[in-house]
């Protein structure tokens, strides 16, 4: 017999970013929450100090803050008419091991999304007419727009303490800002970064060709600062080991840094730790869950609580709800069934250049390092003439310079070995320099999440197995941008060009720039297409709230962290100020 | 006891602490009061008792010879094994990372199916196996085409067998993937050239003097606005060499 704890009122599966967000607004608010964590307890002073964090081999080589591939791995397959095989080895998925998850490790780019990316197919039908939407049936707005999103973007900037430089306050446009993004309430918390000698170059060029460049906004604070929780976060210092580490410096937003020590304070929060929720467990009706069975110490446990938030990494979640029956799978032949559907990866190219002649000192760096130009990102330029939707961000960064990490980032022809080897990385180290397209991914209609028939997890459970592979919109979008990047790093004087376009060869885990995933259990406001309404509650068991990069229809040309922090602060602000006193469907189906 | 032995001796207490450590659920409230490093978060330095895992002398030779030719002494630095990166992979290979205590090893395993999804071959075998097999296919492959050992190989021909693995032009028999056994060891020595020293290779941070990466710093703020100048920064270990 399993043993069942005290009831809570809400039980968080996953203590990542939206967990934590979660768990402060609800407990704020009096609820009595249980997290669940199946990682162990790490914070910043304990487990990765100044004196641990600065080391490549342990952290960025063999990845010691992410998830083992032996705990729980995805599946993969480019169609639907191939046998799909487990990720093996660690690749582009990231998930984290520790409360904190992902928040921990992660670089600490804190896009905003546009204004567009929210309502990709009114907007473009409104724009373009119908047709642009060939071939694309999937794209579907997300029932909430970018002005509905604000006051949440705003609170989790400053729960985070962001560093950067508005471009648009209340519909003033601001130059040296990003003068494309939506309007923002105020400034951000923190002004924004300083530039390496790459991140100068970069804004110098893309300024002369009538771009207009702002320096990116970074979960890397550039001053002490004091959150609206009361926590003390200190200045980044360019340590150049940034994404995959911890911070040791309180510098880097995260749980640990922001969060976690007003949180755990509380009398009305209980964090369950190495606790590993199996699935949810529905009533006998199957209109509501009435808690979440886990394991702990390799024995079975149930929490029960009248509120579930599902809060793990993008996978999971999707995963969560498919093990626990809420909802219908997906099927891309009928378009029927909301779980798995929408998933999206993010389009990505890099333009590497070397300069003989400059230095560029590369480990001078952060993980939210860079200088970006939008003019070319969403729909901030017209389409008319062109064959695709979405664009990407074109970005100068100054993220590392690990030298493990680097070392095949040679001028392209040299050898990877012998004195070649040497002589080549002695030359280019100082003198590469890269431009990274971050781009927006549209949804297809054969592109889902389901369980894999074969593999499974530790526990026996089935793993999630994904069906993906780049469509033709978002290669020809690719294509666009990095011809884009490619004049600008020969305007900047970069020569011996390496132009990696991840779009135009298949998708496969090992070979991507970014972790970025997203969709299989997305938000909108038709119960037929989107697993959950715009409060991220479930169309099909109204006490089941699931907040994470999963609930994205679509990606933006951006990092997704900022956005999954304002949608947990509006799930969680939903639930205690409406749902608890009157549960049932927030909006009606 | 100094700091570096401090920090040694800490690193062996923990040696035994896996990739996934499960000390065991808890249940929290209120930050935990211990504020003393966490066992696991401490580096785990490498072993300096002699080899545990490449304990053939014949097999340290081979892997000699060829990392040797991966990593040559020349102008720009040491050689794979001056800068200790024999003794680097024989730590890894003990350690988690030899184990494959991260990958997923679960069968079934097609292997051209999963080659053809993944874009490079998967294995079911650990780093620690795959060594161990494909240490002995380059010997046999050195005795079959030059009925000398690996070891007594040119340097021309070496770098010729090691230039048909890479391009895939090489078998080493039925049981090794020569192509991914290349990937793997010019993975691991350049692994071994570039790491932190408390590893067991990058002796005298050869391979960060060779690029001009300064190491475990943790503070570029009064560097960051001399941009493009030649800083003059000495690298750093976690652990300093004394």
């Amino acid at each position: 017999m399993a043993k069942t704890l005290p009831k809570a009122d809400v039980v968080i599966v996953g203590m990542g970013w939206a967990g934590s967000v979660m768990a402060e607004e609800l407990t704020r608010a009096g609820l009595n929450v249980v997290g669940i964590e199946r990682g162990a307890w790490r914070d910043t002073s304990t487990d990765f100090p100044p004196a641990v964090d600065p080391d490549e081999l342990r952290w960025h080589t063999r990845r010691n803050m992410l998830q083992p591939m032996s705990v729980e791995t995805t599946t993969f397959r480019n169609r639907t008419d191939q046998t799909a095989a487990p990720v093996r080895n660690w690749s582009a998925f990231q998930y984290g091991w520790n409360v904190g998850g992902a928040g921990a490790h992660w670089a600490g780019m804190s896009w905003r999304f546009l204004e567009w990316d929210f309502q990709v197919a009114t907007k473009t039908r409104e724009r373009y007419g119908e047709e642009k939407l060939n071939g694309l049936e999937n794209v579907q707005d997300w029932g909430v727009t970018y002005k509905d999103m604000e006051p949440y973007y705003d609170r989790f900037e400053r729960i985070a303490g962001t560093s950067g430089y508005a471009g648009n306050i209340q519909g003033e446009k601001r130059p040296g800002g990003n003068i494309f993004e939506g309007p923002r309430k105020r400034d951000y918390p923190t002004p924004a970064l300083k530039d390496t000698h790459w991140m100068s170059m970069y804004r110098e060029t893309v300024n002369d060709m009538g771009y207009h460049p702002f320096t990116i906004p970074a979960g890397n604070i550039s001053q002490a600062y004091v959150n609206p929780l009361g926590v003390n976060m200190g200045p980044c210092t360019y340590c150049g080991f940034c994404d995959f580490h911890g911070c040791g410096n309180f510098s880097k937003s995260s749980p640990q840094a922001c969060i976690l020590p007003t949180l755990m304070r509380r009398p009305n929060f209980t964090l369950l730790t190495e606790t590993e929720v199996l699935h949810a467990v529905k009533h006998d009706d199957g209109k509501t869950a009435k808690g979440v069975k886990f394991i702990a110490n390799g024995e079975e446990g149930f929490q029960p609580a009248d509120v579930v938030c599902i809060t793990a990494y993008q996978m999971d979640n999707v995963r969560l709800m498919l093990l626990s029956g809420i909802g219908e799978q997906y099927d891309p032949q009928t378009r029927r069934g909301t779980i798995g559907r929408n998933y999206s990866y993010q389009t990505c190219s890099s333009v590497t250049g070397f300069f003989d002649n400059e230095r560029m000192n590369p480990f001078i760096g952060g993980g939210a390092l860079g200088v970006q130009i939008d003019d070319f990102n969403g729909d901030n330029f017209d389409h008319t003439d062109l064959d695709f939707i979405g664009g990407a961000g074109i970005m100068g960064y100054s993220t590392n310079g690990r030298p493990i990490q680097n070392m095949n980032g040679l001028r392209p022809g040299t050898k990877r070995w012998g004195s070649e080897w040497k002589a080549g990385y002695a030359r280019d180290y100082q003198t590469s320099a890269s431009i990274f397209c971050q781009g927006t991914s549209m949804p297809s209609r054969d592109v889902y999440l389901d369980l894999d028939p074969t593999y499974k997890d530790r526990h026996g459970q089935p793993l999630i197995r994904l069906t993906f592979d780049w469509n033709e919109n978002d290669k020809k979008m690719a294509n666009y941008v990095t011809d884009k990047a490619t004049e600008i790093m020969k305007r900047a004087g970069g020569k011996h060009l390496l132009t990696d376009n991840q779009a135009s060869r298949s998708w496969n885990p090992y070979m991507q720039h970014s972790s970025h995933t997203i969709g299989g259990a997305v938000m909108g406001a038709d119960p037929t297409t989107s697993a959950l309404n715009p409060y991220l509650q479930s169309w099909d068991a109204h006490n089941v709230f699931v907040v994470g990069a999963s609930a994205f229809p679509n990606n933006g040309g951006y990092n997704p962290t900022l956005t999954v922090g304002a949608l947990a602060v509006r799930a969680a602000q939903a639930i205690h100020q409406t749902y608890i006193n009157n549960p049932g469907p927030l909006v009606e189906a | 006891m100094n700091r570096r032995e401090a920090l040694r001796s800490l690193g062996a207490l923990t040696a035994s602490v896996t990739v996934a450590p499960y000390v065991g659920a808890n249940q929290l409230k209120n930050v935990p009061l211990e504020t003393a490093l966490s066992e696991d978060s401490l580096p785990r330095p490498a072993r300096v008792d002699g080899f545990s895992v490449l304990v053939e002398d014949s097999d340290r030779k081979t892997l000699a010879a060829a990392f040797d030719r991966l990593i040559p002494a020349d102008d720009y630095g040491p050689s794979a094994t001056e800068a200790g990166c024999l003794e680097f992979l024989d730590d890894q290979l003990a350690g988690d990372y030899g184990a494959g205590k991260a990958l997923y090893l679960q069968a079934p395993l097609k292997p051209e199916n999963e080659e053809a999804l993944m874009g490079s071959p998967q294995f079911l075998a650990t780093p620690k196996e795959r060594y161990a097999t494909g240490v002995k296919a380059l010997e046999a492959y050195a005795q079959k085409a030059h009925g000398k050992a690996f070891a007594d190989l040119s340097d021309d021909q070496i770098d010729e067998i090691l230039t048909g693995l890479e391009a895939g032009d090489i078998s080493l028999g039925d049981d090794v993937d020569g192509q991914a056994f290349f990937e793997l060891m010019l993975q691991n020595v350049r692994e071994g050239y570039l790491a932190d020293p408390m590893y067991g290779g990058n002796r005298g941070m050869a391979g960060w003097k060779m690029v001009g990466f300064p190491g475990a710093r943790y503070d570029y703020r009064p560097y960051i606005d001399r941009r493009g100048e030649d800083l003059g920064l000495i690298p750093v270990s976690l652990i300093p060499q004394d």
